[in-house]
């Protein structure tokens, strides 16, 4: 299936549950009254938006008191620009006019780092860049097989060394050889690591600094790899990796699902972070801009039809 | 921002203190506290209701016994709601009657399938002796056949692989080879996939159909979100499941997506994983799952943890010594490299009532252990049996040798002395002084019931003992001043466990629970 069609039928199963969300809260032309503010809640946490919830739905029910919802419409107003107002405007992708930019990837295991990675070195080759990416996971079995798989299919190159080897030489190697080919990025995936692992954090740490020895200036970004079906635990991600290496942005993988990733509307809350893609499927294509708009309406849109 | 419902509660129940009993006024503060709590830990929306509706119908129903403390009642209530969700506690894997016992591993992408096939076949071996084959079925990911290959290459288990079947044939072909080479027990890795990809849905369906396995398990991200119920509600639709493994709770998820994939599937949670190693998965116990989602610690853990990593001979000689009161230097630091052998502090302090927040607030600093240790080994073994003859010189030259300040020599002796003090009274009654009378049997009962062979006493005194030592290296507050054990003692999951304690009103409450609970079990395997 091409772009464009892929497109089209996403956008189609958008509307078809947006119908569904808020749209059948008011089937019927009901009324606003307490149960549908309830339902209004319910729809909205089983996004993930958790307290958050609550303080949407106490402003509505206080917008409600002065008479400033009417029905449909203005609640769908009222919510879609208090969320829209929680993310902000789209924020422009880092400048990587700079050769080489050094891209560092990171986050809990499993979350969707190699697999954004492979998305992200396609859509920069698409562009005419010259990429390569270093397999700093020396630790999880296979996982610098796995990049190199990625890397072959998107025709980039790759830097790794063996099982067990020190991820921050690697990244240093990795850093150190691209310069020297005149990469436009090189982009570092590190092993999975829960943010409550000391450790592995400082491990995170030292891989920032060893690039630096390398190249002052670098790593340029470093963006954290969130899971979109995780709860409220990403919030305390986002943090605890914010507090160790300095995270410029996030990537909001396995979107293509039912959960609507809505920890994110804390996250930029609390630690002020752009969401810059999202990924959507498990190919090297699946990987789309973040828009703040589209994914406000598609948490407005969750069906309720759940438990 | 995560605030614990243990916080939650008190300041809800701060209204409640006082009054004598619950009434259906003032407990829905209490209970709007449990829910949102039980949101936060990521509870789907509608079970936390259906959750807290419950509590209100068991604390304001006949389950009430007057005149116990409301505010008590109330987290007995809680707690015991989550316990039977989540419970029975059953680890056990349905095993076939004639040929290999077939395990199929499912569940969205990145859940832990594969690491969990690599830990499960080790346990299966090592625990069941049994003889596991390992079946690659993910062709799908990018090195997935590899990953499993190293896993089984790491751990010595046989890996099974056939290039150019499809998933299923691959399943299929595996626990053929399985039978022909005397396997008995087949566990197939198949690639992560989500509910709403039907094509996919219907090869793991396919698999299931053509295996026929004993064990249909959903692998589940501990981390996961309110969508749990939806994608466990369509595995569950498209598999008939048997059970749920629950990874990666080695981190600060309260992992309330448990409770929500038990109220969907109904199928009993098997294990947890707890690390990225092949050692990492524990056996799941409903009791140290409410406390974690309560954020009330997790005591249970510690004592399987304990058990496992202390000879019965190490914990016997130190409970002798702790009732002889001949407790010494030497005896204070081999029980230290006992905790220590345990596991990390902050791992251990997480799993103690109380402070897990302790162990998220106090970086704690591993290295203190080390500068201890270097004080005691900067002692002569007189010094280290007879702490007594320790004067100003001797702490002087002590402190010296360990390259320490002298206040390190000093807060070292005082923390010390707090222990023995605290072994002394031990040695008189059986068990951590710093309990109360109530607790203190309580504590012997519930823990020596599950510690087979080690002492309940040792354990606790190990427990008081860490908790002794920890007060003296954080701001020096010594001796038996350990975060209230008392209030979390009557919080604890361990709180509902039988524990017979003589027959005050509060045994009265839970001699009433275990029987109910009781009738509810039978009345669940009929
Ligand atoms: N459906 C879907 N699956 C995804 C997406 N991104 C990644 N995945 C899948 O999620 C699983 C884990 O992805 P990885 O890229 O290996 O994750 P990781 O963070 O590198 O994992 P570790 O290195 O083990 O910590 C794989 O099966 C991927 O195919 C996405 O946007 N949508
Ligand atoms: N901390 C921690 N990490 C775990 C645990 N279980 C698995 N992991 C890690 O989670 C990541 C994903 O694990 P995998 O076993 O590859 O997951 P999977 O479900 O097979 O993934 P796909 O096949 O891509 O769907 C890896 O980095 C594992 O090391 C656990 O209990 N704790
Ligand atoms: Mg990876
Ligand atoms: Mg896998």
């Amino acid at each position: 299936m091409g772009l464009f069609d892929r497109l089209k039928k996403r956008l189609t199963h958008t509307r078809s549950v947006l119908s569904d969300g808020i749209s059948s809260i008011f089937r019927g032309g009901r009324a606003m009254d307490q149960a549908l503010l309830d339902e209004l809640e319910e729809l909205l946490y089983t996004s993930d938006l958790g307290p958050l919830a609550t303080d949407l739905v106490a402003t509505l029910t206080r917008m409600h008191k002065r008479g400033e919802l009417k029905g449909e419409g203005d609640v769908r107003g009222a919510l879609r620009s208090r969320l829209l107002e929680k993310l902000g405007d789209q924020r422009p992708l880092p400048e990587m006019n700079q050769s080489p930019h050094v891209l560092l990837v990171v986050g809990v295991n499993g979350s969707g780092k190699t697999t954004s990675i492979a998305k992200l070195a396609h859509r920069f080759k698409l562009e005419g860049k010259s990429v390569l990416v270093g397999a700093c996971d020396t630790f999880r079995a296979a996982a610098a097989d796995q990049l190199q798989i990625w890397a072959e299919r998107s025709g980039v190159e790759i830097v790794r060394q063996g099982e067990g080897a020190d991820p921050a030489a690697v990244a240093f190697d990795a850093v150190s050889a691209g310069i020297a080919r005149g990469s436009d990025v090189i982009i570092l995936d590190t092993a999975g690591r829960l943010h409550t692992q000391k450790n592995l954090m400082s491990e995170l740490e030292k891989i920032q600094r060893v690039v630096r020895k390398c190249l002052p200036e670098a790593p340029h970004s470093v963006w954290l790899v969130l899971d979109g079906t995780n709860g409220q635990n990403a919030i305390q991600q986002a943090k605890l990796f914010t507090e160790t290496v300095d995270v410029s942005g996030l990537i909001v993988a396995k979107l293509d699902g039912t959960a609507r990733g809505g920890a994110v509307f804390s996250i930029t809350e609390a630690v002020g972070l752009p969401v810059f893609f999202i990924g959507t499927g498990e190919t090297m294509e699946d990987l789309e801009r973040f828009e703040p708009e589209a994914f406000v309406d598609a948490i407005l849109a969750t069906t309720l039809e759940s438990a | 921002m995560f605030e614990t419902l243990t916080n939650r509660l008190s300041s809800a129940f701060s209204s409640l203190r006082g009054s004598k009993e619950l009434t259906s006024d003032n407990i829905e503060e209490g209970l709007s506290a449990v829910r949102e709590a039980l949101l936060e830990a990521d509870v789907h929306f509608k079970v936390a209701r259906e959750l807290t509706d419950k509590v209100r119908a068991r604390v304001l129903g006949n389950e009430q016994v007057k005149g116990v403390d409301p505010s008590q009642q109330f987290v007995h209530a809680v707690n015991l709601e989550l316990i039977e969700l989540m419970g029975p506690e059953d680890s056990a894997l349905n095993v076939a009657k004639s040929g290999p016992t077939v395990i199929l591993m499912a569940g969205l992408q990145g859940a832990g399938k594969t690491t969990t096939c690599g830990k499960l076949g080790k346990y299966l071996r090592e625990k069941h002796k049994r003889q596991p084959l390992l079946v690659a079925a993910d062709i799908k990911r990018p090195a997935a056949v590899e990953q499993l290959r190293v896993l089984g290459k790491q751990l010595d288990l046989p890996v099974f692989f056939e290039e150019g079947l499809s998933p299923p044939e691959v399943c299929a072909a595996g626990v053929a080879y399985a039978k022909a080479k005397g396997y008995d027990v087949v566990i197939l890795d198949t690639a992560g996939r989500l509910h709403v990809d039907d094509e996919l849905m219907s090869e793991v369906a396919d698999i299931a159909k053509r295996t026929k396995p004993h064990n249909q398990i959903l692998v589940v991200d501990g981390m996961t979100g309110q969508d749990a119920v939806r994608s466990a509600g369509v595995f569950h639709e498209r598999l008939q499941l048997t059970g749920v493994i629950l990874t990666k709770t080695d981190g600060d998820a309260r992992g309330g997506a448990v409770v929500s994939l038990k109220a969907v599937t109904g199928c009993p949670v098997l294990f947890v994983g707890t690390g990225e190693k092949p050692e990492d998965l524990d056996a799941f116990s409903p009791e140290r799952m409410a406390g974690r989602i309560l954020g009330m610690g997790d005591v249970v853990g510690l004592v399987e943890r304990a058990q496992e990593s202390i000879s019965e001979e190490e914990a016997e000689a130190t409970y002798n010594k702790m009732v002889m009161g001949s407790f010494t230097l030497e005896d204070m630091f081999a029980q230290l490299r006992m905790i220590r052998k345990m596991g990390s502090m902050k791992k251990l302090l997480g799993m103690m009532p109380g402070m897990s927040g302790l162990a998220d607030a106090a970086n704690i600093d591993e290295s203190v252990f080390d500068r201890q240790q270097a004080l005691y080994d900067s002692m002569t073994p007189k010094e280290r049996l007879h702490p007594d003859v320790i004067d100003v010189s001797r702490r002087r030259r002590i402190a010296r040798g360990a390259g320490q300040e002298m206040g390190a020599v000093n807060e070292l002796l005082k923390g010390f002395r707090g222990m023995q003090k605290m072994m002394k009274q031990m040695g008189k009654m059986g068990m951590g002084a710093k309990m109360g009378a109530k607790q203190k049997r309580a504590a012997l009962e519930g823990m020596g019931g599950s510690g087979a062979g080690l002492g309940g006493g040792g354990l606790g005194g190990m427990l008081g003992g860490a908790g002794d030592l920890l007060g003296g290296l954080f701001g020096g507050k010594g001796g038996g001043e350990a975060p209230s054990m008392e209030d979390l003692q009557s919080m604890m999951p361990g709180g509902s466990r039988p524990m017979g304690s003589s027959s005050t009103r509060e045994s009265a409450l839970k001699k009433k629970e275990k029987a109910r609970k009781k009738r509810k079990q039978s009345k669940k395997r009929r």
